[in-house]
């Protein structure tokens, strides 16, 4: 009868194969997600609507937030309602430049396409969005999008 | 140089997956995977400095004024009313089921591909005021692009049998001519300060 032999020695069989699926954890996550450009410096709290639509190109969208500054920067710029462009504080002078200088990041096809996602509290006052788009309008970048998230339920 | 045959070094595997780990979670720590949406609109142009703003004549009753004001109070036509009912009066404005001669015209269009179709000449003018708080005013776009949206969700199946997202891109051109989205963000006003 066949006996199965026991060789001398045995080995913890090497453990290669978790590694690969680490990687495609990383490139899972490489793809799917963005890196977090901009450091929020408001406290934006989006309002809720039903008819959102996705955006289609993250890569073309340029983000303005409105809202009140986060309260580590309360002392410096107070609580009213401030725009924030990139990494800062800006008035609604700068978003000209703003547009500006995200315009020339793009190649000429996308300019086009490109979208102001207004990224604004849902407490601010009308005022500063209407100073905002009247702005964007006088700067011709006319798709905008208000970012909103999906109310939970109809 | 030696006779001894050389075996390859045994590359250690063991290290690449916590570098992979590490990677890993560097890339969790920095990057976001929140969903970017809302509501998209165009602005309209910007009137050229020299160009005389041309009001186009536009008969009265094809204009709801919705407004705003600082209180976050809705008006709809010289009316006040709450969020919710501002769709079923925009649907019945934009469709005028009756002929009501108070209600836009609905002027037959020649829509290539599809046919003549009672196209409405409504518009809708929102107006807002500084004050009124974004909230509100997002909770009345929303509730515009939602009556629009089910009108032609209403026409895709009545025409063509499914909602209107599930339709190819022809087709949608056909129900976004027959059902336009017509809103105009006024210019805003100068409120002056009492």
């Amino acid at each position: 009868m066949a006996s199965f032999k026991r060789s001398g020695k045995r080995d913890m069989p090497e453990l290669g194969v978790s590694s690969d699926i680490v990687f495609m954890f990383l490139f899972f996550f490489m793809v799917t997600t963005q890196l977090r450009s901009t450091e929020v410096k408001v406290r934006v709290r989006l309002p809720e609507a039903t008819e959102i639509a996705k955006l289609e190109r993250k890569d073309l969208a340029s983000y303005i937030y409105i809202g009140s500054p986060t309260l580590q920067y309360q002392n410096q710029y107070g609580t009213d309602a401030r725009i924030q462009l990139n990494d800062s504080f800006k008035t609604i002078d700068d978003i000209r430049n703003f547009i500006a200088a995200e315009r020339d990041a793009m190649s000429e096809a996308d300019r086009q396409l490109m979208t102001v996602s207004i990224k604004a509290d849902e407490n601010v006052r009308m005022g500063i969005i209407t100073d905002v788009k009247q702005e964007l309008r006088r700067c011709s970048a006319l798709k905008i999008m208000y970012a909103a998230r999906k109310t939970g339920g109809q | 140089m030696s006779n001894n045959t050389r075996t390859v070094p045994g590359i250690n595997v063991q290290s690449t997956a916590d570098i992979a780990f590490l990677l890993l979670c560097y890339f969790l720590m920095t990057s976001t995977m929140d969903q970017q949406s809302g509501l998209q609109r165009r602005l309209p142009p910007m009137p050229q400095q020299g160009q005389e703003q041309q009001d186009t004549k536009v008969n009265r009753r094809n204009i709801i004024i919705v407004k705003i004001n600082s209180q976050d109070r809705l008006f709809a036509g010289d009316q006040l009313m709450v969020v919710s009912q501002l769709k079923d009066k925009i649907k019945e404005f934009l469709t005028n089921p009756n002929n009501d001669p108070n209600l836009p015209e609905m002027e037959p269009t020649d829509i290539p591909g599809f046919g003549t179709h009672r196209v409405s000449k409504g518009i809708i003018s929102l107006q807002n005021d500084r004050g009124t708080s974004y909230q509100a005013y997002i909770a009345v776009q929303n509730e515009l692009l939602k009556a629009v949206n089910e009108l032609r969700d209403e026409f895709s199946m009545a025409h063509f049998g499914r909602k209107f997202a599930f339709l190819s891109e022809e087709r949608q051109e056909i129900v976004k001519k027959a059902i336009p989205q017509q809103i105009s963000e006024a210019e805003p006003k100068d409120v002056a300060k009492k």
